[in-house]
């Protein structure tokens, strides 16, 4: 509690920080760093240097049509996880200790199955002759079959279903750090619970905010499987395009150049959202 | 002082802020947390909660702010109910043991807080958070964040928040609880000055009878969810009601025997003792605080006993003495004079004046 800065308790034995991080440095530079160069390798040489992947990829519209699509699907994942995940979140961190196990059980719940199995269980219940359709019909309140799949409907009723786990544990983890004194204080200084959520609350719990939608964001635009299988013509993403470019082409050289310019783009907007909010939101120690 | 502070004082010195309990209680399934309290706050009285964890004295005070509803009974502030109104409508300061100052805002902006909840004009919010400033002696650290704060002056802002719009009431639960001693003597004293200039009533919850003693005019000691003796610091001390109050407040030997006519308290050992009354009867247990024993040479008036060991404390001596029928007692005795005391092992005789001795029923 006291203003004290610097470590929490002393380490029992004496190394430095360079020490502590090494095995970490090495996994990565194994699996991740060198992977990655190769790519970018791919992406540049074909019997000598050259940037003809990347002009290819600039003259075709279709390529920024997929960028696009990636992008708007997967800010609008990232959105509706955050408007289905807050409430759930700050529930999850107001309720009992029962309750709370209980919802956390429900929240995990869809990650003891494939994502695969799920995405065909949605176009099993989507579909036109699915459950959804056939109960909508079966009361009347449809003549035909309304249409839930091969569309953006279809992209994000799959894809919120996968991520938002990855929005609320970070909200929840962020909002039952906060001290349930600050609001009772925040109250018996005049503020209506409306007030005292917008003041105290929301602003406490923008570092869970950030947090859980740089994650739900960052899975998004990775995202193949759903895309693929619940999108349509409209929701052709970049992963779509590589997986193309690879399986039906064996073009890996341009395979690689879209999949760094995904990487490029995403980002700049991190470094651009980070600049706007201060990268200490979105380190989680506002 | 006084010139420093009409922003918030010229109203709370008009001593307001009456509080009446009336048969409080906060019923659970298979306990009462609270078990029906009465206690009527004079305005402008600083009145302790004491007792152990667990006895009902925090539960108590979040009825008073409103965050715990309660089973029974009424909640009156300066003659209203508020029982039913949400905290936010109570006008009641409320100051918590780690602190629980906003993160996210500037001291001044903790402070002007309330202010803003009420819709005041941002001047009159600047005039009166920098009179809470001074008068927490916080001037100048308006802009910092809480984080850069000390313990102390983080108790300070939330004593500024909760003053700066002008409460009817002050509840405070453990304020100084996590400040280290030498700080938490200094706040004490901040308190008792507070409280004197601004006449605000203060409720105040802590478990540690010192602070109690000290702070109050005066103090409910609570033990399972009932006020078991309500009074002074002295009433308590002196006058304890019950065999709970003796062996909380203070240190006290609790003799166990009966009153015999014309022979005083006889304990169960068989050692007798001088009682201030002398008609025999109900009473069972005596209490005698360590200090109000005296020794004395043995063979002289007293009861005949031996010092089973000591205690060298300073400026006083700590002795156990057994007496008759194996009870041990415990004596303080002020280190005044080299030849009043006594060795390990040594006879001694213990003088007590009846006056000083306390008889209940057990």
């Amino acid at each position: 509690m006291a203003a004290i800065p610097g470590r929490r308790f002393p380490r029992p034995w004496r190394s430095g920080e360079g020490l502590l991080v090494l095995p970490a440095l090495l996994f990565y530079l194994a699996v991740y760093l060198y992977p990655l160069s190769r790519i970018a390798a791919w992406s540049l040489f074909e019997r000598g240097f050259t940037l003809k992947f990347y002009r290819e990829l600039l003259d075709e519209p279709m390529y920024f049509r997929a960028l696009g699509n990636t992008l708007e699907i997967s800010f609008l994942s990232t959105a509706l996880c955050l408007l289905l995940g807050y409430p759930l979140a700050y529930l999850m961190a107001t309720t009992s200790a029962r309750a709370r196990s209980a919802l956390m059980v429900l929240v995990l719940i869809p990650f003891w199955t494939s994502i695969l199995v799920r995405t065909f269980a949605w176009m099993v219940i989507l579909g036109n002759n699915g459950m959804v359709n056939r109960t909508l019909m079966a009361l009347g309140l449809t003549g035909a079959p309304v249409k839930l799949l091969f569309n953006m409907l279809g992209v994000q009723i799959g894809m919120v279903h996968v991520l938002l786990p990855f929005m609320v544990f970070p909200l929840f983890a962020v909002m039952s750090g906060i001290d349930p004194n600050i609001l009772r204080v925040a109250r018996s200084l005049g503020a209506a619970p409306r007030r005292a959520f917008r003041h105290v609350f929301l602003p406490l719990s923008l570092p869970g905010i950030a947090a859980g939608c740089v994650l739900v964001f960052l899975l998004a635009v990775g995202f193949y499987v759903t895309p693929a299988l619940l999108g349509g013509p409209g929701q052709i993403t970049l992963a779509t395009m590589i997986e193309m470019q690879i399986n039906t082409f064996l073009n890996w050289g341009f395979a690689a150049s879209l999949g760094i310019v995904l990487l490029l783009v995403v980002g700049g907007i991190f470094a651009a959202f980070s600049t706007l909010l201060g990268i200490g939101r979105l380190t989680g120690e506002a | 002082m006084r010139n420093e502070m009409p922003a918030i004082g010229a109203e709370a010195r008009r001593r307001r802020g009456a509080v009446v309990l009336r048969a409080l209680a906060k019923r659970y399934a298979n306990f009462a947390a609270v078990d029906g309290i009465d206690l009527e706050l004079a305005a402008g009285e600083f009145v302790t909660l004491l007792g152990p964890s667990g006895s009902g004295k925090t539960t108590t005070l979040m009825m008073v702010a409103g965050f715990t509803p309660p089973s029974e009974g009424d909640i009156l502030l300066e003659g209203r109910s508020v029982a039913a109104l949400a905290p936010e409508r109570r006008n009641i300061g409320v100051v918590f043991q780690n602190y629980a100052l906003f993160p996210h805002m500037s001291v001044e902006q903790n402070v002007g807080f309330p202010l803003r909840m009420r819709n005041q004009p941002s001047r009159t919010i600047a005039e009166k958070v920098a009179g809470a400033l001074r008068l927490v002696r916080l001037e100048g650290l308006g802009g910092r964040m809480p984080k850069q704060l000390s313990g102390g002056q983080q108790q300070r802002v939330a004593f500024a928040r909760a003053l700066v719009f002008d409460p009817d009431l002050l509840l405070m639960d453990e304020p100084l609880g996590a400040l280290d001693k030498n700080l938490r003597e200094q706040m004490q004293f901040e308190l008792k000055r507070l409280h004197a200039e601004l006449g605000v009533t203060i409720l105040y919850v802590t478990h540690d009878q010192e602070e109690a003693l000290t702070m109050s005019d005066r103090i409910a000691l609570m033990n399972g969810g009932r006020i078991v003796q309500l009074g002074t610091a002295e009433d308590l001390y002196e006058r304890p009601n019950s065999r709970f109050v003796a062996e909380f407040i203070g240190e006290s030997n609790v003799i166990e025997g009966r009153l015999e006519d014309g022979a005083g308290f006889v304990a169960v050992g068989g050692a007798r003792f001088p009682a201030p009354c002398q008609k025999a009867g109900d009473p069972t247990l005596m209490v005698v605080r360590p200090e109000k024993f005296s020794l004395a040479p043995p063979g002289t008036p007293g009861i005949p006993g031996v010092v089973a060991g000591l205690v060298y404390v300073g400026d006083f001596t700590r002795y156990l003495v057994d007496v008759e029928g194996g009870l041990r007692l415990i004596v303080k005795v002020q280190n005044r004079r080299t030849a009043d005391r006594a060795r390990d092992g040594e006879r001694v005789a213990l003088r007590l004046d009846p006056a000083d001795a306390r008889l209940l029923n057990a």
